[in-house]
Protein backbone atom coordinates (compact mmCIF):
# COMPACT_ATOMS: atom_id res chain seq x y z
CA UNK A 1 0.00 0.00 0.00
CA UNK A 2 2.88 1.92 0.93
CA UNK A 3 3.86 1.76 -2.60
CA UNK A 4 0.52 3.41 -4.29
CA UNK A 5 0.91 6.43 -1.79
CA UNK A 6 4.55 7.03 -3.05
CA UNK A 7 3.12 6.95 -6.89
CA UNK A 8 0.32 9.48 -5.99
CA UNK A 9 2.56 11.88 -4.45
CA UNK A 10 4.59 11.57 -7.39
CA UNK A 11 2.34 12.04 -9.77
CA UNK A 12 0.38 14.63 -8.02
CA UNK A 13 4.08 16.23 -7.52
CA UNK A 14 4.47 16.29 -11.53
CA UNK A 15 1.62 18.86 -12.21
CA UNK A 16 0.32 19.54 -15.13
CA UNK A 17 1.76 16.33 -17.01
CA UNK A 18 -0.61 12.87 -17.08
CA UNK A 19 -0.16 9.59 -17.49
CA UNK A 20 -2.47 7.78 -18.82
CA UNK A 21 -0.86 4.45 -18.30
CA UNK A 22 -0.13 5.72 -14.67
CA UNK A 23 -4.01 6.58 -14.02
CA UNK A 24 -5.05 3.07 -15.39
CA UNK A 25 -2.56 1.47 -13.15
CA UNK A 26 -3.46 3.53 -9.68
CA UNK A 27 -6.94 2.58 -11.05
CA UNK A 28 -6.20 -1.36 -11.00
CA UNK A 29 -4.26 -0.78 -7.84
CA UNK A 30 -6.79 1.35 -5.91
CA UNK A 31 -9.46 -1.46 -6.80
CA UNK A 32 -7.41 -4.11 -4.71
CA UNK A 33 -6.66 -1.78 -2.32
CA UNK A 34 -10.22 -0.56 -1.83
CA UNK A 35 -10.75 -4.58 -1.83
CA UNK A 36 -8.34 -4.96 0.54
CA UNK A 37 -9.78 -2.62 2.87
CA UNK A 38 -13.39 -3.70 2.69
CA UNK A 39 -12.48 -7.25 4.07
CA UNK A 40 -11.30 -5.47 7.23
CA UNK A 41 -14.91 -5.15 7.81
CA UNK A 42 -17.16 -7.34 5.63
CA UNK A 43 -16.62 -9.73 3.37
CA UNK A 44 -20.18 -11.58 1.41
CA UNK A 45 -19.71 -14.89 3.56
CA UNK A 46 -17.13 -15.78 6.50
CA UNK A 47 -14.26 -17.22 5.18
CA UNK A 48 -14.48 -20.10 7.48
CA UNK A 49 -17.84 -20.66 5.95
CA UNK A 50 -19.00 -24.33 4.73
CA UNK A 51 -22.22 -23.63 3.87
CA UNK A 52 -21.91 -23.61 0.40
CA UNK A 53 -22.17 -27.04 -1.73
CA UNK A 54 -18.94 -27.89 -2.65
CA UNK A 55 -17.59 -26.90 -6.33
CA UNK A 56 -20.62 -25.09 -7.04
CA UNK A 57 -20.44 -22.77 -10.84
CA UNK A 58 -20.59 -18.93 -10.09
CA UNK A 59 -24.16 -18.02 -9.60
CA UNK A 60 -26.00 -14.90 -7.81
CA UNK A 61 -24.92 -16.33 -4.26
CA UNK A 62 -21.54 -17.56 -4.60
CA UNK A 63 -20.52 -14.95 -8.08
CA UNK A 64 -16.94 -17.30 -8.42
CA UNK A 65 -18.56 -19.99 -6.91
CA UNK A 66 -17.18 -22.44 -4.36
CA UNK A 67 -14.27 -24.06 -3.59
CA UNK A 68 -13.83 -27.79 -2.74
CA UNK A 69 -14.74 -27.10 0.76
CA UNK A 70 -17.75 -25.26 -0.01
CA UNK A 71 -16.38 -21.90 0.52
CA UNK A 72 -17.30 -18.89 -1.00
CA UNK A 73 -14.48 -18.02 -3.53
CA UNK A 74 -14.98 -14.38 -4.06
CA UNK A 75 -14.64 -14.48 -0.15
CA UNK A 76 -10.98 -15.86 -0.66
CA UNK A 77 -10.04 -14.05 -3.61
CA UNK A 78 -10.86 -10.63 -1.48
CA UNK A 79 -9.06 -11.36 1.50
CA UNK A 80 -6.18 -12.80 -1.08
CA UNK A 81 -5.96 -9.19 -2.12
CA UNK A 82 -4.98 -7.94 1.61
CA UNK A 83 -2.45 -10.69 1.54
CA UNK A 84 -1.37 -9.77 -1.82
CA UNK A 85 -0.71 -6.11 -0.74
CA UNK A 86 0.65 -6.81 2.55
CA UNK A 87 3.09 -9.40 1.18
CA UNK A 88 4.42 -6.70 -1.56
CA UNK A 89 4.66 -3.76 0.69
CA UNK A 90 6.30 -5.96 3.50
CA UNK A 91 8.43 -7.63 1.20
CA UNK A 92 9.34 -3.64 -0.64
CA UNK A 93 9.67 -2.19 2.94
CA UNK A 94 12.08 -4.61 3.68
CA UNK A 95 14.11 -4.51 0.19
CA UNK A 96 14.19 -0.74 0.16
CA UNK A 97 15.34 -0.39 3.96
CA UNK A 98 17.84 -2.61 3.54
CA UNK A 99 19.13 -2.36 -0.24
CA UNK A 100 18.97 1.39 -0.31
CA UNK A 101 21.35 1.39 2.97
CA UNK A 102 23.88 -0.99 1.35
CA UNK A 103 23.61 0.44 -2.14
CA UNK A 104 24.60 3.98 -0.99
CA UNK A 105 27.47 1.86 1.60
CA UNK A 106 28.95 0.67 -1.71
CA UNK A 107 28.89 3.72 -3.63
CA UNK A 108 30.75 5.39 -0.76
CA UNK A 109 33.11 2.46 0.31
CA UNK A 110 36.70 2.32 -0.71
CA UNK A 111 37.14 0.28 -3.70
CA UNK A 112 38.21 -2.84 -2.28
CA UNK A 113 34.70 -2.77 -0.03
CA UNK A 114 32.97 -2.11 -2.68
CA UNK A 115 34.26 -4.69 -4.98
CA UNK A 116 33.37 -6.98 -2.36
CA UNK A 117 29.73 -5.77 -1.86
CA UNK A 118 29.02 -5.87 -5.39
CA UNK A 119 30.50 -9.47 -5.35
CA UNK A 120 28.19 -10.30 -2.66
CA UNK A 121 25.13 -8.55 -4.37
CA UNK A 122 25.34 -10.62 -7.25
CA UNK A 123 25.77 -14.03 -5.39
CA UNK A 124 22.58 -12.88 -3.59
CA UNK A 125 20.63 -11.85 -7.10
CA UNK A 126 22.02 -15.42 -8.55
CA UNK A 127 20.79 -17.38 -5.41
CA UNK A 128 17.09 -18.70 -6.35
CA UNK A 129 14.73 -16.93 -4.28
CA UNK A 130 12.84 -20.28 -4.51
CA UNK A 131 16.01 -22.00 -2.20
CA UNK A 132 16.01 -18.75 -0.17
CA UNK A 133 12.13 -18.80 0.69
CA UNK A 134 12.72 -22.73 1.94
CA UNK A 135 15.96 -21.70 3.92
CA UNK A 136 14.02 -18.63 6.05
CA UNK A 137 10.95 -21.43 6.41
CA UNK A 138 13.28 -23.89 7.83
CA UNK A 139 15.19 -21.17 10.07
CA UNK A 140 11.52 -20.04 11.19
CA UNK A 141 10.10 -23.29 11.82
CA UNK A 142 7.39 -23.34 9.65
CA UNK A 143 5.73 -21.30 6.59
CA UNK A 144 3.91 -18.43 7.49
CA UNK A 145 3.04 -15.23 6.11
CA UNK A 146 6.30 -13.63 7.72
CA UNK A 147 8.73 -16.01 6.12
CA UNK A 148 6.86 -15.52 2.98
CA UNK A 149 7.55 -11.68 3.52
CA UNK A 150 11.27 -12.23 4.85
CA UNK A 151 12.79 -14.15 1.85
CA UNK A 152 10.88 -11.50 -0.58
CA UNK A 153 12.47 -8.61 0.75
CA UNK A 154 16.11 -10.25 1.27
CA UNK A 155 15.83 -11.30 -2.45
CA UNK A 156 14.25 -8.10 -3.43
CA UNK A 157 16.94 -6.29 -1.13
CA UNK A 158 19.74 -7.09 -3.44
CA UNK A 159 18.79 -6.09 -6.58
CA UNK A 160 17.52 -2.78 -4.98
CA UNK A 161 20.86 -1.88 -3.69
CA UNK A 162 22.59 -2.97 -6.83
CA UNK A 163 20.50 -0.91 -8.78
CA UNK A 164 21.13 1.71 -5.60
CA UNK A 165 24.79 1.70 -6.08
CA UNK A 166 24.71 2.15 -10.18
CA UNK A 167 22.35 5.02 -9.82
CA UNK A 168 23.99 6.68 -6.53
CA UNK A 169 27.76 6.42 -8.49
CA UNK A 170 25.95 8.15 -11.77
CA UNK A 171 24.61 11.09 -9.52
CA UNK A 172 27.96 11.20 -7.64
CA UNK A 173 29.81 12.14 -10.25
CA UNK A 174 27.95 14.97 -11.71
CA UNK A 175 29.31 18.58 -11.26
CA UNK A 176 26.69 19.59 -9.00
CA UNK A 177 27.69 17.27 -6.23
CA UNK A 178 31.38 18.79 -6.91
CA UNK A 179 29.83 22.17 -6.75
CA UNK A 180 27.73 21.84 -3.67
CA UNK A 181 30.89 20.29 -1.68
CA UNK A 182 32.89 23.36 -2.79
CA UNK A 183 30.30 25.31 -0.82
CA UNK A 184 31.46 23.38 2.34
CA UNK A 185 28.97 20.68 2.12
CA UNK A 186 29.47 17.76 4.75
CA UNK A 187 28.94 13.57 2.86
CA UNK A 188 25.75 12.82 5.08
CA UNK A 189 24.33 16.11 3.68
CA UNK A 190 24.97 15.64 0.08
CA UNK A 191 23.32 11.99 0.92
CA UNK A 192 20.15 13.64 1.95
CA UNK A 193 19.96 16.70 0.03
CA UNK A 194 21.53 15.53 -3.14
CA UNK A 195 21.96 11.99 -4.49
CA UNK A 196 18.29 10.53 -2.41
CA UNK A 197 16.28 12.71 -4.46
CA UNK A 198 18.07 12.28 -7.48
CA UNK A 199 18.26 8.53 -7.46
CA UNK A 200 14.25 8.53 -5.82
CA UNK A 201 12.38 8.67 -8.76
CA UNK A 202 14.41 5.38 -10.58
CA UNK A 203 14.32 3.56 -7.15
CA UNK A 204 10.01 4.31 -7.14
CA UNK A 205 9.74 2.58 -10.45
CA UNK A 206 11.69 -0.14 -9.61
CA UNK A 207 9.63 -0.27 -6.28
CA UNK A 208 6.43 -0.69 -8.47
CA UNK A 209 8.24 -3.20 -10.69
CA UNK A 210 9.26 -5.33 -7.71
CA UNK A 211 6.20 -4.73 -5.80
CA UNK A 212 4.42 -6.83 -8.91
CA UNK A 213 7.25 -9.38 -8.95
CA UNK A 214 6.87 -10.15 -5.18
CA UNK A 215 3.28 -10.59 -5.67
CA UNK A 216 3.51 -13.17 -8.28
CA UNK A 217 6.55 -15.11 -6.17
CA UNK A 218 4.40 -14.86 -3.41
CA UNK A 219 1.87 -16.64 -5.13
CA UNK A 220 4.20 -19.06 -6.38
CA UNK A 221 5.85 -19.70 -2.94
CA UNK A 222 1.94 -20.70 -1.50
CA UNK A 223 1.60 -22.55 -4.64
CA UNK A 224 4.58 -24.43 -3.68
CA UNK A 225 3.38 -24.50 0.31
CA UNK A 226 6.00 -21.85 1.42
CA UNK A 227 4.06 -19.17 1.80
CA UNK A 228 0.59 -18.22 3.44
CA UNK A 229 -0.56 -21.50 5.25
CA UNK A 230 -4.36 -21.80 5.34
CA UNK A 231 -6.87 -20.56 6.99
CA UNK A 232 -5.62 -17.59 5.16
CA UNK A 233 -6.71 -17.02 1.28
CA UNK A 234 -3.29 -16.57 -0.75
CA UNK A 235 -3.80 -16.55 -4.75
CA UNK A 236 -1.17 -19.06 -5.28
CA UNK A 237 -2.70 -21.23 -2.35
CA UNK A 238 -6.41 -20.70 -4.24
CA UNK A 239 -4.59 -22.10 -7.35
CA UNK A 240 -3.02 -25.57 -5.78
CA UNK A 241 -6.33 -25.98 -4.15
CA UNK A 242 -7.98 -25.85 -8.06
CA UNK A 243 -5.35 -27.71 -9.17
CA UNK A 244 -7.19 -30.77 -9.06
CA UNK A 245 -10.44 -29.73 -10.73
CA UNK A 246 -9.62 -26.92 -13.34
CA UNK A 247 -11.28 -29.42 -15.76
CA UNK A 248 -14.36 -29.98 -13.56
CA UNK A 249 -14.58 -26.42 -12.37
CA UNK A 250 -12.14 -23.99 -13.94
CA UNK A 251 -13.53 -20.58 -12.24
CA UNK A 252 -11.59 -21.70 -8.87
CA UNK A 253 -8.68 -21.37 -11.01
CA UNK A 254 -9.64 -18.91 -13.03
CA UNK A 255 -11.19 -16.49 -10.50
CA UNK A 256 -7.82 -16.07 -8.52
CA UNK A 257 -5.71 -15.67 -11.69
CA UNK A 258 -7.71 -12.55 -13.22
CA UNK A 259 -6.97 -11.08 -9.45
CA UNK A 260 -3.39 -11.50 -9.63
CA UNK A 261 -2.84 -10.19 -12.91
CA UNK A 262 -5.28 -7.39 -12.47
CA UNK A 263 -2.91 -6.25 -9.56
CA UNK A 264 0.48 -7.25 -11.26
CA UNK A 265 -0.41 -5.23 -14.65
CA UNK A 266 -1.53 -2.73 -12.45
CA UNK A 267 1.76 -2.13 -10.40
CA UNK A 268 3.70 -2.35 -13.61
CA UNK A 269 1.59 0.39 -15.57
CA UNK A 270 2.36 2.24 -12.23
CA UNK A 271 6.04 1.66 -12.52
CA UNK A 272 5.90 2.84 -16.18
CA UNK A 273 3.40 5.53 -15.75
CA UNK A 274 6.00 7.40 -13.06
CA UNK A 275 9.24 6.72 -15.32
CA UNK A 276 6.77 9.09 -17.73
CA UNK A 277 6.33 11.92 -15.60
CA UNK A 278 9.54 11.22 -14.06
CA UNK A 279 11.75 13.80 -12.53
CA UNK A 280 10.77 17.64 -13.30
CA UNK A 281 13.74 18.23 -16.18
CA UNK A 282 11.45 15.66 -17.88
CA UNK A 283 8.46 17.15 -17.99
CA UNK A 284 9.34 20.46 -20.29
CA UNK A 285 9.90 17.97 -23.12
CA UNK A 286 6.53 16.11 -23.19
CA UNK B 1 50.74 40.37 4.70
CA UNK B 2 50.86 36.66 5.01
CA UNK B 3 48.86 35.14 1.31
CA UNK B 4 44.93 34.20 1.38
CA UNK B 5 46.30 31.40 -0.70
CA UNK B 6 49.72 30.08 -0.90
CA UNK B 7 50.57 27.23 -3.69
CA UNK B 8 54.05 25.43 -3.22
CA UNK B 9 55.46 23.15 -5.89
CA UNK B 10 51.95 21.75 -6.31
CA UNK B 11 52.04 18.37 -8.22
CA UNK B 12 48.88 16.37 -9.25
CA UNK B 13 49.26 12.56 -10.22
CA UNK B 14 46.85 10.04 -11.60
CA UNK B 15 48.87 6.67 -11.66
CA UNK B 16 52.33 7.60 -13.50
CA UNK B 17 50.84 10.95 -14.77
CA UNK B 18 51.60 14.08 -13.66
CA UNK B 19 48.62 16.44 -14.87
CA UNK B 20 50.21 19.19 -12.67
CA UNK B 21 53.83 19.37 -12.09
CA UNK B 22 55.39 21.70 -9.55
CA UNK B 23 53.19 24.72 -9.69
CA UNK B 24 53.53 27.53 -7.58
CA UNK B 25 52.13 30.80 -6.57
CA UNK B 26 50.38 33.37 -4.07
CA UNK B 27 47.18 35.39 -3.69
CA UNK B 28 47.05 38.11 -1.27
CA UNK B 29 43.73 38.83 0.03
CA UNK B 30 41.89 41.09 -2.65
CA UNK B 31 44.34 40.25 -5.45
CA UNK B 32 43.48 38.64 -8.81
CA UNK B 33 45.12 35.82 -10.54
CA UNK B 34 44.31 34.12 -13.40
CA UNK B 35 45.33 30.82 -14.49
CA UNK B 36 45.28 30.56 -18.38
CA UNK B 37 45.91 27.70 -20.54
CA UNK B 38 44.60 25.10 -23.23
CA UNK B 39 42.34 21.93 -22.07
CA UNK B 40 44.34 19.59 -20.23
CA UNK B 41 46.73 21.97 -19.40
CA UNK B 42 46.16 21.15 -15.56
CA UNK B 43 44.23 24.22 -14.53
CA UNK B 44 40.91 22.90 -13.32
CA UNK B 45 42.99 20.11 -11.44
CA UNK B 46 44.84 22.71 -9.47
CA UNK B 47 41.31 24.52 -8.78
CA UNK B 48 39.97 21.00 -7.27
CA UNK B 49 43.30 20.61 -5.79
CA UNK B 50 43.33 23.85 -3.87
CA UNK B 51 39.41 22.75 -2.64
CA UNK B 52 41.02 19.46 -1.64
CA UNK B 53 38.50 18.12 -4.11
CA UNK B 54 40.46 15.67 -6.45
CA UNK B 55 38.53 12.58 -7.98
CA UNK B 56 39.27 9.24 -6.69
CA UNK B 57 42.50 7.93 -7.25
CA UNK B 58 43.93 11.91 -8.18
CA UNK B 59 46.49 12.35 -6.05
CA UNK B 60 48.74 16.06 -4.78
CA UNK B 61 51.56 16.81 -3.12
CA UNK B 62 53.59 19.78 -2.36
CA UNK B 63 51.77 22.57 -0.30
CA UNK B 64 48.40 24.24 -0.63
CA UNK B 65 48.20 27.10 2.20
CA UNK B 66 44.44 28.25 2.22
CA UNK B 67 43.83 30.75 4.39
CA UNK B 68 46.79 29.53 7.09
CA UNK B 69 45.16 25.72 6.83
CA UNK B 70 47.47 23.31 4.55
CA UNK B 71 44.92 21.35 2.22
CA UNK B 72 47.13 19.17 1.00
CA UNK B 73 46.20 15.41 3.00
CA UNK B 74 44.16 17.21 5.15
CA UNK B 75 41.17 15.12 6.33
CA UNK B 76 37.47 15.58 5.37
CA UNK B 77 36.56 17.08 8.47
CA UNK B 78 39.34 19.71 7.98
CA UNK B 79 38.54 21.18 4.81
CA UNK B 80 34.65 21.05 4.85
CA UNK B 81 34.69 24.34 7.35
CA UNK B 82 36.86 25.44 5.12
CA UNK B 83 35.38 25.27 1.58
CA UNK B 84 32.89 28.24 0.87
CA UNK B 85 34.74 29.91 3.92
CA UNK B 86 37.94 30.57 2.87
CA UNK B 87 37.24 30.04 -0.66
CA UNK B 88 34.08 29.17 -3.43
CA UNK B 89 33.88 28.09 -6.77
CA UNK B 90 32.16 28.90 -10.17
CA UNK B 91 31.72 26.15 -12.26
CA UNK B 92 32.05 26.14 -16.68
CA UNK B 93 28.37 24.78 -16.85
CA UNK B 94 25.80 26.15 -14.79
CA UNK B 95 23.69 23.68 -15.84
CA UNK B 96 25.39 20.69 -14.34
CA UNK B 97 26.73 22.35 -11.58
CA UNK B 98 23.40 22.98 -10.31
CA UNK B 99 21.07 20.02 -8.98
CA UNK B 100 18.53 19.21 -11.27
CA UNK B 101 15.83 18.67 -9.04
CA UNK B 102 16.51 20.93 -6.28
CA UNK B 103 14.45 24.36 -6.96
CA UNK B 104 17.67 27.64 -6.77
CA UNK B 105 16.03 29.13 -4.21
CA UNK B 106 16.72 26.60 -1.99
CA UNK B 107 19.96 25.65 -3.62
CA UNK B 108 21.28 29.24 -2.73
CA UNK B 109 19.75 29.39 0.62
CA UNK B 110 21.55 25.63 2.22
CA UNK B 111 25.39 27.48 2.46
CA UNK B 112 23.57 30.83 3.89
CA UNK B 113 21.34 28.09 6.65
CA UNK B 114 24.46 26.00 6.94
CA UNK B 115 26.91 29.39 8.07
CA UNK B 116 24.21 30.39 10.78
CA UNK B 117 24.33 27.29 12.22
CA UNK B 118 27.84 26.75 12.40
CA UNK B 119 28.09 30.43 13.76
CA UNK B 120 25.74 28.91 16.16
CA UNK B 121 22.72 30.92 15.07
CA UNK B 122 18.94 29.95 13.38
CA UNK B 123 17.51 31.88 10.61
CA UNK B 124 14.15 31.82 10.47
CA UNK B 125 12.41 31.09 6.96
CA UNK B 126 11.83 34.65 6.23
CA UNK B 127 15.24 35.73 6.67
CA UNK B 128 16.38 32.93 5.02
CA UNK B 129 13.57 33.67 2.01
CA UNK B 130 15.39 38.05 1.89
CA UNK B 131 18.58 36.65 2.09
CA UNK B 132 18.17 35.02 -0.94
CA UNK B 133 16.19 37.49 -2.60
CA UNK B 134 18.92 40.08 -1.48
CA UNK B 135 21.57 38.03 -3.30
CA UNK B 136 19.65 37.46 -6.37
CA UNK B 137 19.10 41.48 -6.87
CA UNK B 138 23.10 41.36 -6.30
CA UNK B 139 23.64 39.82 -9.29
CA UNK B 140 21.14 41.19 -11.67
CA UNK B 141 18.74 38.51 -12.18
CA UNK B 142 15.09 39.42 -12.80
CA UNK B 143 12.15 38.60 -11.10
CA UNK B 144 13.93 37.29 -7.96
CA UNK B 145 11.03 35.80 -6.75
CA UNK B 146 9.95 33.54 -9.84
CA UNK B 147 13.70 32.56 -10.01
CA UNK B 148 13.94 31.24 -6.63
CA UNK B 149 10.95 28.75 -7.40
CA UNK B 150 12.33 27.74 -10.83
CA UNK B 151 14.55 24.54 -11.57
CA UNK B 152 17.40 24.87 -13.32
CA UNK B 153 16.45 23.80 -16.58
CA UNK B 154 13.55 26.54 -16.58
CA UNK B 155 16.64 29.19 -16.65
CA UNK B 156 18.83 30.05 -19.28
CA UNK B 157 22.49 30.04 -19.37
CA UNK B 158 23.28 33.20 -17.79
CA UNK B 159 20.13 33.13 -15.36
CA UNK B 160 21.71 30.13 -14.41
CA UNK B 161 25.39 31.38 -13.90
CA UNK B 162 24.57 34.51 -12.14
CA UNK B 163 22.66 31.88 -9.71
CA UNK B 164 25.78 30.17 -9.23
CA UNK B 165 27.60 33.42 -8.65
CA UNK B 166 24.57 33.82 -6.22
CA UNK B 167 25.22 30.75 -4.68
CA UNK B 168 29.24 31.31 -4.39
CA UNK B 169 28.50 34.60 -2.57
CA UNK B 170 26.16 33.42 -0.07
CA UNK B 171 29.14 31.24 1.33
CA UNK B 172 30.68 34.52 1.57
CA UNK B 173 34.28 33.18 0.55
CA UNK B 174 37.45 35.33 1.09
CA UNK B 175 38.79 34.02 -2.23
CA UNK B 176 36.07 33.23 -5.44
CA UNK B 177 37.21 30.28 -8.03
CA UNK B 178 36.27 31.01 -11.33
CA UNK B 179 36.32 27.67 -13.30
CA UNK B 180 36.10 29.06 -17.34
CA UNK B 181 32.78 30.82 -16.12
CA UNK B 182 32.03 32.30 -19.40
CA UNK B 183 33.11 29.51 -21.66
CA UNK B 184 29.61 27.83 -21.96
CA UNK B 185 27.91 31.43 -22.48
CA UNK B 186 27.70 33.24 -25.82
CA UNK B 187 29.88 36.06 -26.33
CA UNK B 188 26.98 39.33 -25.60
CA UNK B 189 26.12 37.09 -21.87
CA UNK B 190 30.01 36.36 -20.96
CA UNK B 191 30.46 40.60 -21.50
CA UNK B 192 28.15 40.45 -18.91
CA UNK B 193 28.93 37.70 -16.31
CA UNK B 194 32.49 39.28 -16.56
CA UNK B 195 30.93 43.00 -15.99
CA UNK B 196 29.30 41.14 -13.10
CA UNK B 197 32.00 39.07 -11.78
CA UNK B 198 34.11 42.19 -11.66
CA UNK B 199 31.47 44.29 -9.70
CA UNK B 200 31.17 41.66 -7.05
CA UNK B 201 34.73 41.10 -6.45
CA UNK B 202 35.40 44.53 -6.04
CA UNK B 203 32.45 45.10 -4.15
CA UNK B 204 33.42 42.25 -1.28
CA UNK B 205 37.04 42.53 -1.30
CA UNK B 206 37.24 39.16 -2.34
CA UNK B 207 40.58 37.78 -4.17
CA UNK B 208 39.82 36.09 -7.66
CA UNK B 209 41.39 33.03 -8.98
CA UNK B 210 40.32 33.31 -12.42
CA UNK B 211 40.79 30.31 -14.81
CA UNK B 212 40.55 30.41 -18.30
CA UNK B 213 41.43 29.27 -21.66
CA UNK B 214 40.93 33.00 -23.66
CA UNK B 215 43.91 35.14 -23.16
CA UNK B 216 41.59 38.82 -23.59
CA UNK B 217 38.92 37.41 -21.75
CA UNK B 218 41.18 36.54 -18.69
CA UNK B 219 43.59 39.48 -19.02
CA UNK B 220 40.38 41.55 -19.00
CA UNK B 221 39.62 40.60 -15.21
CA UNK B 222 42.51 39.96 -13.41
CA UNK B 223 46.15 41.89 -12.01
CA UNK B 224 48.66 38.88 -12.14
CA UNK B 225 48.67 35.86 -14.80
CA UNK B 226 50.71 32.17 -14.72
CA UNK B 227 50.21 30.55 -17.64
CA UNK B 228 50.14 26.96 -17.60
CA UNK B 229 51.01 24.57 -20.29
CA UNK B 230 51.27 20.62 -20.27
CA UNK B 231 50.92 20.88 -16.09
CA UNK B 232 53.69 23.04 -15.96
CA UNK B 233 53.85 26.78 -15.41
CA UNK B 234 55.87 28.50 -18.36
CA UNK B 235 55.55 32.20 -17.34
CA UNK B 236 53.89 34.21 -14.17
CA UNK B 237 54.39 37.87 -13.57
CA UNK B 238 51.45 40.84 -14.02
CA UNK B 239 49.52 41.19 -17.11
CA UNK B 240 50.78 44.28 -18.75
CA UNK B 241 54.35 42.50 -18.81
CA UNK B 242 53.32 39.31 -19.96
CA UNK B 243 51.01 41.15 -22.97
CA UNK B 244 53.77 43.56 -23.88
CA UNK B 245 57.06 41.18 -24.01
CA UNK B 246 56.06 37.45 -23.31
CA UNK B 247 59.57 35.40 -22.34
CA UNK B 248 58.30 31.96 -23.23
CA UNK B 249 57.61 30.96 -26.72
CA UNK B 250 54.14 29.01 -25.97
CA UNK B 251 52.35 32.74 -24.06
CA UNK B 252 54.20 34.58 -27.17
CA UNK B 253 52.12 31.91 -29.43
CA UNK B 254 49.06 32.94 -27.14
CA UNK B 255 49.47 37.16 -27.17
CA UNK B 256 50.11 36.54 -31.48
CA UNK B 257 46.51 34.54 -31.85
CA UNK B 258 45.08 37.12 -29.95
CA UNK B 259 46.15 39.69 -32.21
CA UNK B 260 45.31 37.87 -35.28
CA UNK B 261 42.20 36.90 -33.94
CA UNK B 262 41.73 40.66 -33.46
CA UNK B 263 43.35 42.29 -36.54
CA UNK B 264 40.69 39.58 -38.33
CA UNK B 265 37.31 40.85 -36.90
CA UNK B 266 38.56 44.26 -37.47
CA UNK B 267 39.64 43.75 -40.96
CA UNK B 268 36.04 42.58 -41.80
CA UNK B 269 34.25 45.24 -40.09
Amino acid sequence: MSTARDGGSVSAAAGRKRSPTLIVGLILVGIHVAVALLTLVWTPYEPSDTSGSRLEAPSWEHPAGTDRLGRDLLTQIMIGSRIALAVGSGAIGIGALIGVTFGLLAAFATRLLDDALAALLDILIAFPTLLLAMLVVAAQGGASLGSAVLALGIAISAIVARLTRIVSKRVLSQDYITASRTSGTSWPAVVFRHVLPNIWPTLVVNFALQFGLAVIAEASLSYLGLGTPPPNASWGRLLLEAQGTVLTAPVGAIAPGIALVMLVLGMNFVADGLRDVGDPTRRRTR
Amino acid sequence: MSALLSVQSLTVRTGALELVSKVSFEIEPGARMGLIGESGSGKSMTALAVMGLLPARVHSSGSVLLDGKEVVGAPERTLVPLRGNAAAVVFQEPLTALDPLMKVGRQVAEPLIRRARRNGEKLARREVRREVRRLFEEVSLPEPDRVSHSYPHQLSGGQRQRVALAMALSCRPKLLIADEPTTALDVTIQAEILGLLDRLVRDHGMALLFIGHDLPVVASVVDQMTVLRQGVAVEQGPVGQILREPRHAYTQELVDAARTFDAALEGSA
